[in-house]
């Protein structure tokens, strides 16, 4: 009797393997603690679960088999609720990317909301802030390499290139863990870009605005000499979820 | 969620965190046919998870920029289970809050509190005011009807929302509301109160603590009268 269960059981969770359809290679992190740029009180350590985040940002030729396959994400059907008007501007036409864009090119111009369908469509999740961080903070060689003055270099040097969106996946270095363009390709939406306490807008230009944000004081930026880390928070912080431009592009991650 | 746990000022909601872990135990005893049943229920959300949005995607009759697209499901203080959408019709005055919170929130129900009272009678029937948790962890239906009843806001005017902690940061993005936990019972959020009009859509937003809500009654009136 438990032996046919054990039988259906893992006939249930091929089943399951299969539909979730992981042809997208994902990276195994470990588990562990970091102190994040932004978000821990008092500069305590944030815990981070063991998780799989998939080693390259999502691909127009990716993300073209998902709007062939829910329409309603199509570049004319999306709904205004869930992305502004610049939503996949750059794609020829509704199901082609045309022959500006490399099919192996990160997707750019999706909203949160987008992003968050695309991943929960193929049985992941966006990664949180703090998983997206802790995978950035490794170079070749280290899980955490920001103290290392060369790799925030390279960083910054990232930050004054133009156009580096529309460069292929993977062409940039492979991370400690595996994964490729965390830094040199594209910016990232993450799960809860919405918990930061940044002002963006020039009028309300102060780090904390006490009278917008509730308690807001209580959480401060750990190291401001991080200036790399600092400008992805401060540029999160401006955006919101139905916002789309041409350097944001996004990858999943999933539970272990 | 285990450090909640630890956190024994409030009786109520450890209570109900106990009682989960004894139910998760009795679970794992049941062993395989348990995996066996949980990986149907994998399969299942899963394509549910997925598929569910279409359906209400598809729903022609809402406009495009209508939080009425929104699928996730809610429960009020009531233990109601709802969808935003049931609330069509109505002007909608929303805000996010926490029960326990000390600092912002009373007074951001009290700017609501006060809005409420300044709404010109012939129109108090078309509008909806809803304040929705942003710790549904702590805030059930239960502990939102005692904070209901304690600030006055027990009349069919308001509604108090929770739902899951994915379907709240998912409303909060809709609204712009940015929030973080940044300790056990203990949010930072945006303080921004949320007009829409009957059929969805965003009228206005007022945003900040204790401002003038003039405005903002202008609008609700706006949107409501038409509904006369």
């Amino acid at each position: 009797m438990s032996q046919l269960k054990k039988i259906i059981t893992f006939f249930l969770l091929l089943i399951n393997s299969v539909l979730f359809a992981q042809d997208v290679k994902m990276a195994s992190i470990n588990g562990g603690t970091f102190v994040p740029l932004y978000g821990a009180t008092a500069k305590k350590p944030v815990k981070v679960a063991p998780f799989n985040i998939d080693i390259y940002p999502v691909t127009n030729a990716q993300y073209l088999a998902f709007v062939k396959k829910y329409p309603e994400y199509s570049r004319s059907k999306m709904k205004g609720l869930y992305a502004d008007k610049s939503y996949l501007t750059q794609w020829e036409s509704d199901f082609s990317y045309g022959k500006n864009n490399l099919s192996n090119a990160p997707i750019t111009n999706v909203s949160w909301f987008a992003a968050k369908k695309y991943c929960e469509c193929e049985g992941k999740r966006l990664p949180t802030m703090d998983e997206w961080e802790y995978v950035a903070m490794a170079d070749e060689k280290r899980s955490d390499a920001r103290t290392k003055e060369e790799f925030n270099k390279y960083i910054l040097s990232w930050y004054e290139k133009p156009k580096t969106y529309a460069n292929p996946v993977g062409q940039t270095f492979k991370n400690y863990w595996g994964v490729y363009d965390m830094h040199g390709l594209v910016w990232e939406w993450t799960a809860d870009f919405n918990s930061i306490f940044l002002s963006g807008e020039s009028r309300k230009d102060k780090d904390t605005d006490k009278n917008l944000f509730c308690g807001s004081g209580s959480v401060n930026a750990t190291d401001l000499m991080n200036y790399a880390a600092f400008m992805r928070y401060a540029f999160r912080g401006s955006l919101k979820a139905s916002y789309t431009t041409k350097n944001l592009g996004f990858r999943c991650a999933k539970d272990k | 969620m285990l450090k909640t746990n630890s956190f024994g000022t409030l009786p109520k909601p450890n209570k109900m965190k106990l009682e989960l872990t004894q139910k998760q135990k009795e679970i794992l005893k049941k062993g395989l046919s348990c995996l066996f049943v949980l990986s149907i229920f994998a399969l299942f959300f899963a394509i549910q998870g997925c598929n569910k949005k279409e359906a209400v995607n598809k729903d022609k009759s809402v406009s495009d920029l209508s939080i009425y697209n929104l699928p996730s499901k809610w429960t009020n203080q009531n233990g109601q289970n709802i969808e935003m959408k049931d609330l069509r019709g109505k002007v909608l005055v929303m805000v996010m809050i926490y029960t326990s919170c000390k600092s912002a929130c009373p007074r951001l129900v009290a700017d609501m509190r006060n809005i409420e009272s300044r709404l010109p009678e012939n129109i108090k029937e078309h509008v909806k005011l809803v304040l929705v948790s942003i710790d549904p962890e702590t805030d059930t239906p239960k502990r939102l009807k005692e904070f209901a009843i304690a600030n006055k806001m027990d009349g069919n005017q308001w509604e108090f929302l929770r739902s899951t902690e994915e379907n709240t940061r998912e409303f909060a993005a809709v609204l712009a509301v940015n929030y973080k936990k940044i300790a056990p019972l203990e949010f930072s959020h945006s303080n921004i109160i949320s007009v829409f009009n009957a059929e969805g859509e965003l009228a206005y937003q007022q945003e900040g603590l204790g401002v003038n809500s003039d405005e903002t009654i202008k609008k609700i009136t706006e949107e409501a009268v038409k509904l006369n």
